[in-house]
């Protein structure tokens, strides 16, 4: 159940759009911001409220890397596999992350503190290797300081 | 925020001349203190819409997002006059997702403003009514500059309803975009902004005249509308004695892998790669020589080291037998595998093939799997002649839009240029560098 404070926050959007399909991406990560992810549940809402059908929303949410269908931790690690962070020890990087969390890729920790996914590139090439813990961008990461990085987030 | 050349005279590098080297942005009141929106009061005061459309014609401006298609003639195609279908739409393609580049983020983050009055220009050159700005969802600090330069911007009749008491309107919004390389194409970004999968639409129509929402619609990259005020407040003469070749103006180019000191520098189009390679990125780190670059993004073809004096423009690249494309350049070094390399790039364009088209939905995964299991010792006789199938069967005109195509330019000359090591990948049965 998406709370009324959400549903007025897309229906203002809707309010300013310039037709109901155009709001559907900025809905669905209103909608998202609630828990993470968009559940069957929320998705019907939203496709209600924009006057969609849930299929169609659901065609929508499932193209975007960035709208999640599926539950995911407090806390979301995007991990930049670009070419440039390839080069400067992504590999590494990727194996020490998923050593400290106890994870593969895709998966949360048990106690939902940390989803880690990839990310594409977070054009952060000049800063390599690079990651984003929710809106905040670490660049330049040694491994080895993983777990301050981490500490941070609750 | 990256690192840029603020050592160099300010006049020869206009677009990042009012970044500050704080990593701040300036407000409107200071943005207009350092010259600021002058290009606006001037095309709107002085200026017919086909004058500033003739200008940027004239000054031989290129598209700075990868392609290089002249700018003004881009416009010429926008149906003008009373009975041009409205709105029209000025689209700004702030998705910069290509890997390895990072160029846009720079200007988007340090001088939000002179994207607005780039954007206000070429508005007003087509008489668009609409603008929205399409920027990649990572771009977190960059969302919020814009956000608050649009307010300034819309506060100070900027934009908005009859711009500086003229009778031209522009209404200008912030998309964020929910992520997809594929985005980046203007006709996928067009059915992202309504809405849609991003799925790339069939040409003819071509947005021009049948866009957004079905009406006349032009995208623009970031860095190509930030040179607008700068060829209106200047000239096309400026503009051109920028660059050191026929393709005009200045370029922002970057370096990224294991150099001294990768990061961003505005220089004179046409600068050769082994400069910035060597004088601004301060050459490869101690013990390391260069083998290779890509020379903007991942959609390009390998130059090898030998290759390096080319003057990095969009003309010569191509005569070497890549693309400049974004300007921002990956350096494969001599320690690091040209088949994992391949491999991650491969990987990439798999996974961001949007489905639509057979050969690039099927065939990117399967180049990928190839060399995947080459690089765990699995490689089979025969791994080489069915990536070079690959390279042909995913070729330009063969697949909906550009995205297989540019995929196959690092896998067909890294075939070319790193032959042995693939062939010893196969015959050792493992990659030797990891």
């Amino acid at each position: 159940m998406l709370t009324t404070e959400t549903k007025n926050e897309i229906l203002a959007e809707l309010a300013h759009s310039e037709t109901n399909r155009m709001a559907c991406i900025e809905a669905l990560k209103i909608a998202q911001r609630e828990h993470g992810w968009v559940s069957d549940e929320d998705l019907c809402e939203v496709a209600r409220l924009l006057d969609l059908t849930p299929d169609e929303v659901d065609g929508v949410a499932t193209f975007y890397n960035l709208i999640r269908r599926r539950p995911v931790g407090r806390n979301v690690i995007l991990l930049c596999a670009s070419v440039s962070c390839w080069v400067m020890g992504y590999v590494q990087l990727r194996a020490r992350l998923l050593q400290v969390l106890g994870v593969e890729l895709g998966q949360t920790t048990e106690d939902g503190r940390f989803t880690v996914l990839e990310n594409q590139c977070l054009g952060a090439c000049d800063h390599a290797p690079a990651l984003m813990i929710n809106d905040d961008l670490y660049h330049d990461v040694d491994p080895e300081q993983l777990g301050d990085i981490l500490a941070k987030y609750a | 925020m990256a690192a840029f050349n603020q050592q160099s005279n300010p006049d020869q590098r206009p677009l990042t001349a009012k970044i500050q080297p704080d990593g701040r942005a300036l407000s409107l009141k200071d943005c207009e203190a350092a010259g600021g929106y002058r290009a606006v009061r001037r095309a709107l005061g002085t200026m017919a819409p086909g004058d500033v459309t003739q200008l940027v014609k004239d000054s031989g401006l290129r598209g700075r997002g990868g392609a290089g298609f002249p700018t003004g003639p881009k416009w010429s195609f926008v149906p003008m006059g009373d009975n041009a279908p409205r709105p029209k739409y000025l689209v700004v393609n702030a998705d910069e997702m290509e890997p390895g580049t990072f160029k846009d983020r720079l200007l988007l983050e340090g001088d939000p403003h002179q994207l607005i009055e780039g954007v206000i220009l070429a508005a007003y050159a087509i008489q668009a009514d609409i603008s929205y700005i399409f920027l990649r969802g990572e771009y977190v600090l960059a969302e919020q500059r814009l956000a608050t330069a649009i307010a300034e911007a819309r506060g100070a009749g900027l934009i908005g309803k009859n711009i500086l008491g003229t009778d031209y309107s522009l209404e200008v919004h912030l998309h964020t975009s929910a992520g997809r390389y594929i985005c980046g194409e203007e006709t996928a970004l067009i059915n992202a902004l309504e809405g849609r999968r991003a799925n790339p639409r069939s040409k003819p129509p071509f947005p021009q005249v049948c866009g957004l929402r079905g009406k006349p619609t032009i995208v623009n990259n970031v860095e190509t509308l930030c040179n607008l005020p700068h060829i209106v407040n200047n000239g096309t003469e400026w503009f051109k004695g920028l660059s050191l070749t026929p393709n005009g103006g200045t370029k922002i180019y970057g370096v990224s892998g294991k150099v001294k000191r990768p990061g961003l520098w505005e220089l004179p189009m046409g600068t050769t790669a082994r400069t910035i390679l060597e004088e601004h990125a301060g050459g490869m780190r101690d013990g390391l020589k260069l083998r290779a670059i890509i020379p903007g993004g991942a959609s390009t073809d390998f130059l090898l080291e030998s290759q390096l004096d080319v003057a990095m423009d969009f003309d010569t690249v191509a005569k070497a037998g890549s693309r400049m494309g974004t300007g921002t350049m990956i350096v494969l070094d001599d320690q690091t595998c040209p088949v994992g390399m391949v491999h991650n790039l491969m990987r990439f364009f798999a996974s961001e093939s949007c489905g639509w088209c057979t050969p690039c939905r099927e065939g990117l995964p399967w180049v990928e799997k190839i060399l995947e299991a080459m690089e765990r010792g699995e490689g089979q006789p025969g791994d080489l002649e069915q990536l070079s199938r690959h390279v042909t069967a995913l070729g330009m005109g063969l697949t909906y839009c550009a995205l297989a195509p540019g995929a196959m330019e690092p896998l067909g000359s890294g075939l070319k240029h790193f032959r042995d090591d693939f062939e010893r990948h196969i015959r050792d049965k493992r990659c030797g560098w990891s």
